[in-house]
């Protein structure tokens, strides 16, 4: 892909996934940069979740009250968009919000590598969710979850073509779910690497470097926002297998 | 320029990496990096699972918890003051009223006793003065009656030594009947 005497971007490179000692072929219990950077993420969050958290004080500390918005953030919000009898699975949600986070954030330091930008992780996440969700849902209502698919608000006519619509809709979700995550994260940090292949260009380089600053801030805001949207939309999914009323 | 690959790098090199270790493609969409990608991912899930729900989650629960209680008993212990330095006022304000009446009736009381005292003494007084003046009078009608029959006696004695230095005979009892007579005249 090097082209001679072209500029060296190799934007897709930082993807690659590597065996740590030596260069044998990847098997799958081979540690790799994905198990550096995963682990490094387990570190992360129980860092911000237990270390800041040892104190146990009742006027917190900061790092302590940093674990407690996180821990309060979710709570909230699986309570408000999953319903009181999602609170279940808070859990699980405090898992993957968790996890996506710091594994997007951890993303962004240089020369590291972005778990959530391969669509192997986000997909196992994704589907994580949509098979628990459709388990849930038929342990907790049984054939009644199919209702969900069966618009009793629309025209008669109508509800055999919405119900295909819905049961598409339904299927398409882990794919959706999973590709906008991994999708938002690899395509910023393909950005960044070319704008830096391009820095080494004496010319643009100002620009260049500029553009990567400010582009390194949105994938800031895009690593939270994604990790939040993932979260967000679990929740809206759990909704439709623990909650009463369809939307 | 580019040199000759060397075997490890030409060995590392698969169906997704080039001989100069470059990506081929998307390395999202290598397939022999998948199952090593997926058993790791469901290591580090199932590490935090276990961390958050042994550790950090009822750490940070019963912290939340003990919070809130904490905020709870103090605003029940504020209103309870509350509610006591109301009732301190209220006792006040009750013992401040209670001391005003029992102020006010102690000075009624005093007020009737001296009045009654006064009406005693005053009537005692009326007693004494009208049995005294009572007395006046009768001693006043005694020295009149004693004067009275002084005069009498006087005059008796009198008409009788005028009618004996007249040179009458005067009988005592005659002389008697017509000074009386006079002096009821």
């Amino acid at each position: 892909m090097a082209a001679e005497g072209g500029l060296p971007i190799h934007p897709m490179d930082q993807f690659i996934v590597k065996p740590l000692f030596g260069d044998g072929p990847v098997y799958w219990y081979t540690p790799t940069n994905v198990t550096l950077w995963l682990m490094l993420a387990v570190l992360a969050v129980g860092a911000l979740m237990i270390l800041g958290t040892r104190r146990r004080a009742i006027v917190p500390t900061r790092s302590q009250s940093i674990a407690e918005v996180l821990y309060g953030f979710v709570h909230n919000m699986v309570e408000e968009v999953a319903g009181h009898d999602g609170v279940k699975y808070f859990p699980y949600v405090l898992t993957l919000f968790l996890f996506i986070l710091c594994a997007n954030v951890l993303g962004l330091i240089p020369m590291s590598f972005t778990t959530t930008s391969h669509v192997a992780v986000t997909v196992v996440l994704a589907l994580g969710v949509f098979l628990g969700v459709t388990l849930i849902g038929f342990a907790r209502k049984g054939a009644g979850f199919l209702s969900m698919f069966w618009i009793s608000s629309a025209p008669l006519a109508l509800r055999p073509v919405l119900a295909i619509i819905e049961i598409i809709s339904y299927f398409v979700r882990p794919v959706s779910h999973s590709i906008r995550l991994a999708g938002n994260l690899m395509a910023g940090h393909a950005v960044l690497k070319v704008f830096a292949g391009f820095a080494s260009v004496a010319l643009i380089s100002p620009v260049a470097i500029g553009a990567m600053t400010a582009i390194y801030a949105l994938e800031l805001l895009v690593a939270f926002v994604q990790a939040y949207v993932f979260t967000i939309l679990t929740c809206v999914y759990l909704k439709d297998a623990v909650g009463d009323a369809h939307h | 320029m580019a040199t000759q690959p060397i075997p490890v790098l030409e060995e590392a090199a698969g169906a997704c990496v080039d001989a100069h270790g470059g990506a081929i493609g998307m390395p999202q969409l290598c397939v022999e990096w998948v199952p090593n990608q997926i058993f790791w991912l469901l290591v580090a899930l199932v590490l935090i699972y276990l961390l958050l729900t042994r550790i950090a989650m009822p750490r940070i629960g019963a912290v939340l918890a003990e919070r809130k209680g904490t905020i709870t008993n103090d605003l029940a212990a504020a209103e309870e003051l509350k509610q006591k330095a109301k009732e301190a006022e209220a006792a006040y304000i009750q013992a401040l009223a209670d001391a005003r009446a029992e102020a006010a009736r102690i000075v009624a009381a005093a007020k009737a006793d001296i009045q009654a005292d006064l009406d005693a003494a005053t009537a005692k007084a009326d007693a004494e003065i009208a049995a005294r003046s009572a007395e006046s009078e009768r001693r006043i009608g005694e020295i009149r009656a004693s004067a009275l029959e002084s005069v009498t006696e006087v005059a008796k004695d009198t008409a009788k030594e005028l009618v004996a230095a007249l040179g009458g005979k005067a009988d005592a009892r005659s002389v008697t009947a017509a000074v009386t007579a006079r002096l009821k005249g």
